[in-house]
């Protein structure tokens, strides 16, 4: 298990002080502070953590998130923002000392402007919640996590979520265009609106996908789309994930950008045929589904180009949805991976490294190998398209040892995408799950510099600490430098 | 090369020119330790924008150049900062590939000659073109950056993928800062497939507001437009070699040939109430469109003032509207009316233009061209409310804390405030 930062005793001495001091900013039944209603709060979506928090706060308006923050900076209290907790790495684990900020009462659409293609909600609205507000005039929001009947658009930005459109619509922070930011000195600062870029430094970037870290979101403007005018996917299935990687690559290499892209491996397909009898083929060993969108002659043209380049490539079977309950069947199997491969075992653990599309056949060898020597199954799918891979580890947790066995073939996993120019996580996040790996991937000075932007926001670092990063260093520390005056001044630097 | 003890430190020209990496390092770590200001610079092509600076030395990244990675199937491009843009976009048009943010060319803007810039200056400008409104600007395009920070230490973030989320964001972060946060060595970008064939559907004689209008019926379609642009009256005789006769609203369609006639019939139906339309076919459309880019009516070899202006797109007509009645401006419009380019007859009138985009909703403004007197007394950037501006500062502080490279190009050197 990970450790997380030591409490703080004198906040856990306080308690009671401090819990009165926030009902004092947030009225009525904004603080939480009764064990058996603090339960609901004690994990997100990487359940094998839990922790109970000092105290739950549900702010209902800016001000009482600027005021809530003002005082935990003020006094020195740590603060872990929560939106529906659905992270799955850990991002929303609140701390024994920390007050936990849980923005779900910020659940309104606040102004939905077709002409601009903009819409302003607050973070608590969930993903699916700002399609289903502008649907009905053909718009919808692109970003499309698994999880986006629950999860919300706040918690969208601090993770950066992507989806199985990303390939072709994009991140989270391609498709957000502003910002209201509380910082944890009680500041309230805006960034971007619906203009398309924003002014001075690209803080919207940096706060996207910044994991709670920075600031603590309030209000935010994404940008809307009209959805396509049809959408048809094609089911192929490969003898070998190397030939189906093959394809992938070859459709790229053909100028498709598809809206979806997506692969399954045997364990993955079986597990979610046994689950919702999508029709999936039994009998290959990997599963593309390729979703075109756009005006029906592009989608009826490249249809044919993707068909031609998956015989091409010994694909087995293909077949192409005639109607939108069908493409819907197609995707219900991929979809539900999740919950089908939670059927087929106690536990699961979803990974979530990125690599360069290539190495696919490489990495996917290299799993197998992991999974015996680690003695647990794998099964995997793959948004194909961007190269972001989920392998799903099964184990039990009763089994003594099975969790630490998973967690060490996770990382050997991760450690395989990086060592292959790939990364430890493409939209899971790092959290809790990940932090320990961030040296894998990062040097000190990459790190300290990581750090040093958390400095410029927070210096006591009292937004979500024990997350991100391995270790903490103090802000003082790290902004000390270290100068050699009078060196010989670069003697090899050409100068004309 | 030159020897060690050769050089003179004191001199503003001539330039430092590191070939490495390492030497980008040694040079930004003297500069710190002696607290030597530099201004960094590619080819200086984008010198003139932004307040002019008091540096003692110049950081020339142009001969740190090579393309480091070109993988055509795995959409990803890298080079070293200085390499030359041109060269890039001629190495992907060879491979049926493009930057799809379409970074414009001040260079005629502000009377330099035409092509030239590097990969490491595109990324610092966040550089965009047309298609800004469908596939974003060069920091929507970033996948990795290695960078030396004014602490004189090389920092790495992202790589070569495109889902990417592990620690903070800094390839984006550096994205617009201007070589105030660190000098860029090396940077990483997705590259997308060109597309095969492009027309722009033209309508001729709309005032700005219902030009407008039909932008943002076209751009709320299902047609995907991956521009919008309109070309008032005052303008259009400096597109396309004279031919647009009125005033023109451009809609751009790119894609397969088959789709892109598609797409041109249902979108002339849908705007049929704005009047008929005609077409502009492949060769023209780029023509235009790459006019627009590089704001082609405003690059006039004179230095009259001219803004580059963010709104919301329904409201740039209204800005535009509110400022002819205060000063004699000429504009026209991108980005379905959200980008304004507006050049000034006389003064900048940086307050009134400022006051007039709070009043319209917000966005922002900045002076890309002016003379440096001009530029010295008006806020070249955007001013910052107080918090904001602030946590700017403290950001520039940690990447650079002494205040070394390109001080007060984007805003005025102030002290940080403690968070």
């Amino acid at each position: 298990m990970l450790k997380m930062p030591e409490p703080d005793a004198d906040v856990l001495a306080r308690r009671k002080s401090i819990v009165a001091d926030l009902r004092d900013i947030v009225p009525g039944e904004g603080v939480v502070d009764a064990t058996n209603e603090m339960r609901a709060f004690e994990t997100d979506a990487l359940t094998a953590y839990r922790q109970m928090p000092l105290v739950v706060v549900l702010p209902e308006t800016v001000e009482q998130v600027s005021r809530v923050l003002r005082y935990c900076h003020k006094n020195g209290i740590r603060v872990v923002p929560r939106g529906s907790g659905t992270s799955l790495s850990g991002g929303a684990l609140p701390l024994a000392d920390a007050v936990l900020l849980v923005m779900s009462r910020f659940n309104r659409v606040l102004d939905i402007d077709y002409a601009n293609r903009a819409v302003v909600v607050q973070p608590g609205v969930t993903n699916l919640g700002i399609t289903h507000a502008v649907q009905d005039e053909g718009f919808y929001y692109a970003p499309d996590p698994s999880s986006q009947i629950a999860c919300s658009i706040g918690g969208n930005i601090a993770e950066n979520s992507g989806g199985v459109h990303s390939l072709k619509y994009g991140l989270t922070t391609n498709n957000v265009l502003g910002l209201e930011v509380v910082l944890i000195n009680g500041d309230i600062v805006r960034l971007g609106g619906k203009h398309l870029d924003s002014e001075g430094y690209d803080l919207l970037a940096l706060m996207t996908g910044s994991e709670g870290l920075l600031g603590v979101v309030t209000e935010i403007t994404v940008r809307i789309l009209q959805k396509p005018e049809t959408a048809r996917a094609a089911l192929i299935g490969f003898p070998t994930s190397e030939t189906a990687g093959q394809c992938v690559a070859d459709i790229i290499a053909a100028g498709i950008i598809p809206g979806g892209m997506e692969m399954m491996d045997r364990p993955a397909i079986h597990a979610a045929e046994d689950f919702v009898h999508a029709d999936y083929p039994l009998d290959v060993e990997a599963l593309l589904i390729v979703e075109l969108d756009g005006p029906e002659a592009e989608v009826d043209f490249l249809l044919a180009e993707v068909e031609a380049l998956a015989l091409r490539n010994g694909a087995t079977t293909i077949r192409v949805s005639k109607s939108e309950e069908e493409r819907a069947t197609f995707w219900a199997g991929r979809k539900a991976a999740f919950p089908s491969v939670g059927r087929i075992s106690p536990d699961y653990l979803c990974m979530d490294g990125t690599i360069p599309r290539k190495e696919l056949p490489r990495v996917l060898a290299g799993m197998r190998e992991l999974s015996e020597i680690h003695g647990l199954r794998v099964a995997n799918v793959f948004h194909a398209g961007d190269g972001n891979l989920h392998p799903l580890i099964l184990y039990d947790a009763n089994k003594p040892g099975e969790l630490a066995a998973a967690e060490a073939f996770g990382a050997d996993i991760l450690r395989l995408c990086v060592k292959v120019g790939g990364v430890l996580t493409g939209e899971h996040g790092v959290g809790v799950e990940k932090r320990d790996l961030m040296p894998e991937m990062f040097n000190e000075i990459d790190l300290d510099q990581q750090m040093r932007v958390k400095c410029a926001f927070d210096e006591k670092h009292l937004l979500n600490p024990g997350k991100v990063f391995p270790q903490l260093r103090r802000c003082a520390e790290l902004g000390r430098m270290h100068i050699h005056a009078g060196a010989m001044p670069f003697p090899d630097i050409p100068r004309f | 090369m030159m020897a060690a003890g050769q050089v003179t430190m004191t001199s503003g020209d001539p330039h430092l020119r590191p070939t490495t990496e390492d030497q980008v390092r040694d040079a930004v770590a003297w500069a710190a330790a002696e607290k030597t200001p530099l201004e960094i610079v590619g080819h200086g092509s984008k010198r003139a924008i932004g307040r002019p600076m008091q540096t003692a030395e110049t950081l020339s990244l142009a001969d740190l150049k090579d393309v480091t990675l070109y993988e055509p199937d795995e959409l990803v491009l890298a080079a070293f900062a200085g390499t030359p843009l041109a060269e890039l976009e001629a190495l992907l048009a060879e491979n049926n590939q493009r930057f799809e943010f379409e970074p414009m060319d001040y260079g005629p803007l502000l009377g330099e000659e035409p092509g030239r810039g590097t990969i490491g200056g595109m990324l610092a400008a966040n550089l965009a073109g047309p298609r800004r409104l469908k596939a974003g600007a060069a920091r929507d395009h970033v996948l990795g950056i290695r960078c030396v920070t004014g602490r004189g230490e090389i920092v790495k973030s992202g790589g070569r993928v495109v889902k990417n989320v592990t620690g903070y964001d800094l390839s984006k972060g550096l994205a617009g800062s201007w070589g105030t946060l660190a000098v860029l060595t090396e940077v990483t970008m997705k590259v997308l497939p060109r597309a095969q064939t492009e027309a722009t559907l033209v309508l001729f004689g709309l005032t700005d507001s219902d030009a407008t209008a039909a932008m943002s019926l076209a751009m709320g379609s299902s047609g995907e437009v991956a521009s919008a642009a309109h070309l008032p009256e005052s303008v259009k005789g400096r597109f396309i070699d004279g031919q647009l006769p009125r005033a023109a609203t451009v809609l751009r369609l790119e894609g397969f040939g088959p789709s892109v006639d598609y797409r041109f019939e249902r979108l002339a139906q849908l705007l049929a109430p704005f009047g008929p339309t005609e077409r502009l076919d492949d060769a023209l459309s780029r023509q235009l469109w790459q006019e627009v880019r590089d704001v082609k009516p405003f690059a006039d070899g004179t230095m009259r003032p001219v803004w580059r202006v963010s709104v919301a797109p329904m409201e740039g007509h209204a800005l535009v509207a509110a400022l002819r009645l205060k000063a004699g401006i000429d504009a026209f419009y991108d980005w379905q009316g959200g980008l304004v380019w507006l050049r000034m007859e006389a003064g900048a009138d940086a307050v009134g233009l400022r006051q007039a985009i709070r009043a319209v909703g917000g966005g922002h403004a900045t002076l890309v061209r002016a003379a440096p007197e001009l530029r010295r007394s008006v806020d070249v950037f955007e001013p910052q409310p107080g918090p904001l501006a602030a946590l700017s500062a403290r950001l520039k502080a940690e990447f650079d804390p002494i205040g070394i490279l390109n001080p007060g190009r984007m805003a005025a050197l102030k002290a940080p405030e403690p968070a």
